[in-house]
């Protein structure tokens, strides 16, 4: 299968590492892996902050960027920029009257999947151990993102894929579908009430006592990474992704300086 | 009378306590503030929600209900006026008195007018959110009047001067302890003995209204819905307060938002079924009234009943956000959101708090209300409400919608644009091309330089501050995802996954 990889901004930018790991793991299924170099960013940013003006070129660029690509299906290793590329595309386009752009966005956003979403529902995989060699041998907690679960509908697939890693002992996060207080420019704008949401979510992580938190979206990552990094915790966050792509021979690092936290190696 | 001059100018926007009297996030930081608030909130709503959770999992046909309910108010509006004189025909008939009110202030003068009219000037009242809404304790106090307030938990927010923070739980701020010493303190006759037993409070509060109930002779009440093809009138309750009101006085006033209107008597059987489950987590709730007009020598002989628009038309003129009006006003949302478990409601300013409060205010009052349009920024977009609402209102898209209002409302009326304007600007066309985005991300090595050695970010000035006030950032990697590609598929490759050199890899 050609597979075309949306990186998504935050992760080309700022977590490169995951979208290494994506094309680590697609290609070790026999896959071939395209990056449509016109890509930069969904607009979520803008489109969620009421500036929808701001965001039509965003979304244009996106849409140009992939209908110009010949690929299968897209992947991108985020719920949130999956469920806006889905959702918010064709509704952006419509509000301002562009019906070809509308058309256009919801033909690319009906081929674009969440990672896990693609692994599960279109290359099953439910043994990620078996099936891609996942092994991690720490204790992880896990945070469903609130756009995969409740726009894309993900379910337990991130958590069936992590569970099903070698090695991995999956401690389970009390009030998981809490939202982590990220919310885009919410976490400027609302800062205070942003930063009680954080509070509560990394006092349930550190209680877990797992080295480190999982999820699916880069973005909710570094705000808890961020909170925990500013907290003084050990614990530190890491994509689904990386872990999935880690194995015996490479396993991944769970120290990075770009997941904050440079106390101490955990390994 | 007045002579038909075209059609009135429209929006009509809602006057009342719909206002905010400071934005979202200052308000929001105050009650941050009160601990004992976090502490009461935090137990209250988690309570209601995992208790709807419990009932509604017995429902299997929850998914199918919410459908309909959704698909019968998305007709109702479709034909509002239609419907609203279908009802006033029906009510009227049957001996009732029907008042169309344009906003708060005209519902709040043909109430005390109605009122007046019988030589009374104290009323007992079912708890409404209609006239929390027009503030119609406050108007009737000015005029002379004394309203009582008969459901517990608005006897104690009315007892304590105070302000309801919660839809259905008004006083879902203050806990037992907080309650009896407003009992001690406010109420006449009460045994200074008085303990914080729930049971005990409750008996203390039912002596004191049961004086009222025997004396008063008018009501005042909401509407939890009004029947259109028989003129019914209905309202859904816990403690049989409501009963007492409904059925004692001589005569009864309503008040009532125009878009509660249901078409018939078998669509009651689907709201019936949505409302206890999502507002208490009950099966069913305690007690439900149903009236028709005037019935001789049973109940209320003069009924009233006051149409209130209040900015509900200028919301339903709002294609994107007009299922707002859809709300049947259980407070799911709010009891979901992680935005009100902090915050409480009082942080909203209107009468109507939580999610549905961040979209009704300012939908009816106009986005240019000022401060109310900070409230469609007081949410995460989880969408936790979203999936909680029984008439499935999709508050985030509408919350995204009133704030793409605010932004253009806003649009060259500023010397200087704002710090989120410029960012805003910037952003867009940095990240309208994959080359112009690849140009920044070259400088990402500067970025990591200058986070020195401890590779975080720990304080950006400006509107950023607001992250770093509880947030690092970490240091940027030596190069983008895309650099890398690049650089990989720069020639052709031999091995489908090269295995990267250890060293390689970790340089993030």
């Amino acid at each position: 299968m050609r597979i075309a990889l949306f990186a998504t901004c935050i992760v080309d930018a700022m977590y490169p590492a995951t979208a290494r790991a994506t094309v680590k793991i697609l290609e070790r299924l026999g896959h071939e892996v395209v990056f449509p170099s016109g890509q930069a960013c969904c607009g979520q940013m803008h489109v969620n902050s009421g500036y929808l003006k701001e965001a039509v070129p965003v979304i244009a660029n996106h849409v140009a960027a992939f209908d110009a690509e010949d690929y299968d299906v897209a992947v991108a290793p985020s719920g949130s920029c999956v469920a806006s590329v889905k959702h918010q595309h064709p509704m952006v386009a419509r509000s301002c009257g562009d019906t070809a752009l509308e058309e256009r966005a919801t033909a690319v956003g009906a081929k674009v999947y969440e990672l896990s979403e693609l692994l599960v529902d279109v290359l099953g995989i439910t043994d990620a151990g078996g099936q891609l060699g996942s092994y991690f041998p720490h204790r992880v907690t896990y945070h469903p993102s609130c756009h995969g679960m409740r726009l894309l509908r993900l379910g337990d697939r991130q958590a069936q894929l992590l569970g099903s890693v070698v090695g991995i002992e999956l401690a389970e996060l009390p009030e998981a579908d809490q939202c982590c207080g990220f919310g885009g420019t919410f976490s400027m704008k609302n800062a205070d009430v942003s930063s009680a949401m954080l509070k509560d979510k990394t006092a349930k992580i550190i209680a877990t006592g797992a080295t480190l938190c999982a999820g699916g979206d880069a973005s909710c990552l570094m705000h808890i990474g961020g909170g925990l990094s500013r907290q003084g915790s050990d614990v530190t966050t890491l994509h689904l992704a990386e872990i999935l792509a880690s194995t015996v021979e490479e396993p991944a690092s769970v120290t990075g300086d770009i997941r904050v936290s440079t106390r101490k190696a955990t390994r | 009378m007045s002579t038909f001059l075209g059609m009135p100018s429209l929006p009509v926007y809602g006057t009342g306590n719909l206002h905010a009297s400071e934005s979202f996030p200052k308000a929001a930081h105050r009650e941050l503030g009160n601990a004992q608030l976090r502490v009461n909130l935090g137990h209250a709503t988690h309570t209601i929600r995992d208790k709807r959770i419990q009932v509604i999992s017995e429902l299997p046909d929850w998914e199918h209900l919410r459908d309909t309910g959704s698909a019968i108010k998305e007709a109702v509006m479709a034909r509002l006026p239609e419907l609203l004189e279908q009802f006033e025909e029906n009510f009227t008939s049957r001996g009732g008195v029907i008042h169309w009110a344009r906003d708060a202030g005209e519902a709040n003068a043909i109430v005390a007018g109605l009122i007046r009219e019988t030589g009374e000037t104290e009323v007992v009242k079912i708890k409404s959110m209609a006239t929390q809404e027009i503030g119609l304790n406050e108007y009737l106090e000015g005029q002379g009047i004394s309203a009582f307030e008969t459901d517990l938990a608005e006897l104690i927010v009315q007892l304590d001067h105070d302000k309801p923070s919660h839809i259905l739980v008004p006083a879902i701020h203050k806990n037992r302890t907080e309650i009896r010493d407003i009992f001690l303190r406010e109420m006449p006759s009460v045994d200074p003995k008085l303990t914080d037993d729930p049971a005990v409070l409750a008996a203390a509060a039912r002596a004191h209204l049961r004086r009222k109930f025997l004396t008063a002779r008018v009501a005042v009440s909401g509407a939890n819905f009004a029947l259109a093809d028989s003129g019914t009138l209905a309202v859904v309750e816990s403690e049989g307060n409501g009963r007492m009101c409904l059925t004692l006085p001589e005569t009864l006033i309503t008040v009532m938002g125009v878009e509660k209107l249901l078409p018939t008597w078998q669509d009651l059987e689907v709201f019936m079924q949505l409302l206890p489950p999502s507002s208490t987590g009950e099966r069913m709730n305690p007690y439900t009234s149903l009236w028709t007009g005037v019935t001789e020598g049973d109940g209320p002989q003069t009924v009233h009943l006051v149409l209130l628009d209040n900015g509900r038309s200028a919301a339903l003129a709002d294609e994107m956000g007009r299922s707002a009006l859809h709300c049947i006003r259980c407070s799911a949302c709010m009891n979901v959101c992680p935005v009100y478990e902090r915050t409480g409601g009082h942080a909203y300013g209107s009468t109507y708090p939580g999610p549905i409060g961040a979209i009704l205010s300012p939908l009816m009052t106009g986005i240019q209300a000022e401060e109310n349009n900070s409230l469609p920024y007081a949410s995460s977009l989880c969408g936790a409400c979203y999936d909680a609402c029984p008439v499935k209102i999709n508050i985030p898209d509408i919350l995204v919608h009133l704030r793409s209002l605010d932004v253009d409302s806003k649009r060259g009326k500023k010397k200087i644009p704002t710090q989120m304007d410029a960012g805003m600007k910037a952003a867009s066309w940095a990240l309208s091309s994959g080359k112009r985005l690849g140009l920044l991300e070259k400088g990402l090595p500067l970025g990591r330089l200058a986070t020195g050695p401890a590779k975080k970010i720990t304080k950006l000035p400006g509107i950023a501050a607001g992250w770093t006030q509880s947030r690092d950032i970490p240091a940027p990697p030596p190069q983008s995802f895309r650099t890398w590609w690049a650089k990989e598929h720069r020639r052709p490759k031999i091995d489908a996954a090269p295995a990267p050199s250890p060293e390689k890899e970790d340089q993030r």
